[in-house]
């Protein structure tokens, strides 16, 4: 066992779930806690219920708009390919469920190694084509900031270092893994301060966003 | 065992004859060096033309001596080499080395004991090889382990200068083993951090397999040089491959069967330990290959994780029952603070932002808010 993977499984992972836990705790309160907008005009008669407006724009917003299927097919597809396979290969793998059990007390059941890898290998696949996508589209490349970039590349490394991990490809097990852990390590410190805090987000956000054109009567 | 201790301390009558007129002698045909030259060549994976080239070496070779060193251990390598099927200690200590010096196996004591030693290294000058057993204290000048007056680090330096090679038996003299385990009391090293100047083999395990053990020495005896090492100083063919590449449950970890508990459904259907903390993953030596008693069976296939065992510093690696993807240290305490930072950085950063607000809209003199509770959006 190396000096690395001991470093890794000890300091680095302590450190980095450190972090991680204050920074999502952080932002998540501190936006929960933000004071109330100052609205002066009144809200539209006989608009949705709030909850109504907030879960009917997150099922929405799961597909794109007829008008635009065609050319957002791409990205909907890759990226709904995209987050379920990072789903199950973070959530199904019985190494990691191991992990997630030692912090939070419980656990779940596995699935299949070889099942996980490959939704390994597609979610692997989908993350370099969003990032091919975003530096080839004229537009999305001019929309992106370093941050896509950054939280594109920081989830790609753990998932090909996992990869090579579990395939014993390369390196000795005991670096592959130390490197995969440090990967982890370094995806947990920077996922509260950028957009990979839309894993938390994405549902508040997008619910807000229905909330606040219900009560404004745009017919969505 | 009368003949046994004759034979482990005859040294220079023996030492004058070849190993093959001395094995002549006694009756020992041509066939059975062949058979005992097979076994080393399996053992150390090298192609089946090499039994013969080492059966020639070996009738040509002289009786090897051999100094065994007992220093700070348990002597569970000496009961583990005991016990070696093919070669067996035996073959060794009969045939083809002479045991010149073993605290552990020897009848004689005391400064008889230690003439023996002194003997040995004379007569052997520059041709013997020595077997450490046990980490070597280095604090307060070696003081915490002594034997006939003198520090284990001291005999270890007087016998290795004319030492032909060093054999590292066990984790304990590798890499120091348990007696390095955090605090490391007596500053206990292993071998190699003392001797700079002579080819070490190390053999770790806690203890070693016997047969890796016999093999090792029955490789230098044969080819008079050292085997392929790894970049830890281990044969290559006993510690080349991890034990979760070659253990006979692997199929289990890839269909993603695991034992939880010692006792549940998973461990009576024999599934893969990973969850119950097996180092195999990371663990290099024979013992899913070898295995132990003969080659009956090995921890893992007696339902119980490898424990990492040839690996420097496995003692302090986290409990044995944590699985590899886990921390090494426990989180609550540091997840806890963390939480409880992070709550109240919020807090008092909302309410500060708060107090801004109130201050903006008293001097704007604007109404109160009314309406929705979010702030702005923040995918």
């Amino acid at each position: 066992m190396s000096d690395l993977l001991d470093f890794a499984r000890g300091p680095a992972l302590q450190v980095s779930v450190m972090i991680f836990i204050f920074g999502v705790l952080y932002r998540l309160i501190s936006l929960f806690l933000t004071p109330k907008n100052f609205i002066a005009s009144p809200a539209r008669e006989n608009v949705k219920g709030a909850f109504g407006a907030g879960v009917g724009e997150i099922v929405r917003r799961m597909i794109p708009d007829k008008e635009y299927m065609r050319k957002e097919m791409f990205a909907f597809l890759n990226g709904w390919a995209f987050h379920i396979g990072l789903a199950i290969t973070v959530f199904g793998l019985a190494g990691h469920i191991m992990f997630f059990k030692k912090i939070l007390g419980f656990g779940w059941w596995n699935l299949p190694s070889n099942f996980v890898m490959l939704a390994g290998v597609i979610t692997l696949f989908s993350l370099i084509a969003s990032l091919a996508h975003r530096l080839t589209d004229p537009v999305l490349r001019k929309l992106s900031t370093l941050d896509d970039y950054l939280s594109g590349g920081l989830t790609v490394l753990p998932v090909a270092t996992g990869l090579l991990a579990t395939m014993h490809l390369g390196l000795r097990y005991e670096t592959l893994i130390a490197i995969h852990i440090l990967s982890v390590c370094i995806f947990l410190i920077y996922f509260p301060f950028g957009k990979l805090m839309h894993a938390f987000l994405v549902f508040v956000t997008r619910a807000k966003t229905g909330v606040e054109m219900a009560r404004k009567g745009v017919k969505l | 065992m009368a003949k046994l201790f004759k034979n482990m301390f005859a040294t220079s009558e023996s030492t004058a004859l070849t190993l093959g007129e001395e094995l002549a002698q006694k009756g020992v045909s041509r066939r059975q060096i062949l058979k005992f030259s097979s076994y080393v060549a399996a053992l150390m994976a090298l192609p089946a033309s090499y039994s013969t080239a080492i059966a020639e070496s070996l009738s040509k070779a002289r009786r090897q001596s051999v100094i065994w060193l007992s220093f700070q251990e348990c002597t569970g390598c000496t009961e583990s080499i005991t016990r070696s099927f093919s070669p067996s200690l035996e073959d060794l200590i009969f045939d083809f080395i002479s045991l010149d010096y073993s605290e552990a196996l020897m009848n004689v004591s005391g400064s008889a004991a230690e003439a023996a030693r002194k003997q040995a290294m004379e007569e052997n000058k520059g041709k013997y090889i020595v077997v450490v057993e046990g980490s070597i204290p280095l604090d307060k000048d070696g003081i915490y382990s002594v034997s006939g007056g003198h520090t284990n680090l001291d005999v270890l330096k007087e016998v290795a200068k004319d030492a032909m090679a060093i054999i590292s038996m066990g984790t304990c003299a590798s890499f120091g083993g348990i007696p390095a385990a955090h605090p490391n009391p007596t500053g206990a090293v292993g071998v190699h951090e003392i001797i700079k100047d002579k080819p070490i083999i190390n053999v770790p395990g806690c203890p070693p397999i016997p047969e890796v053990m016999t093999g090792t020495i029955a490789f230098l005896l044969s080819l008079g040089k050292i085997p392929e090492l790894d970049h830890l100083g281990r044969p290559k063919a006993f510690y080349g491959d991890n034990i979760h590449d070659r253990c006979y449950r692997r199929p289990f970890y890839e269909r993603g069967e695991f034992a939880n508990s010692f006792d549940d459904e998973g461990a009576r259907k024999g599934y893969c330990l990973f969850n119950l903390g097996c180092k195999g993953p990371v663990t290099y030596n024979a013992c899913a290959t070898i295995k132990w008693n003969g080659g009956v069976s090995f921890p893992i296939q007696s339902g119980h994780g490898c424990l990492g065992c040839s690996e420097p510093g496995f003692w302090d690696k986290g409990s044995f029952y944590s699985p590899l993807s886990t921390p090494t240290s426990g989180l609550g305490k540091a997840a806890m603070g963390a939480a409880a930072v992070g709550t109240a950085g919020a807090v008092v950063a909302s309410l500060v932002q708060r107090k801004r607000r109130e201050n903006i809209l008293k001097a704007a003199a604007v109404p109160k808010p009314t309406e929705t509770k979010l702030g702005a959006d923040d995918e």
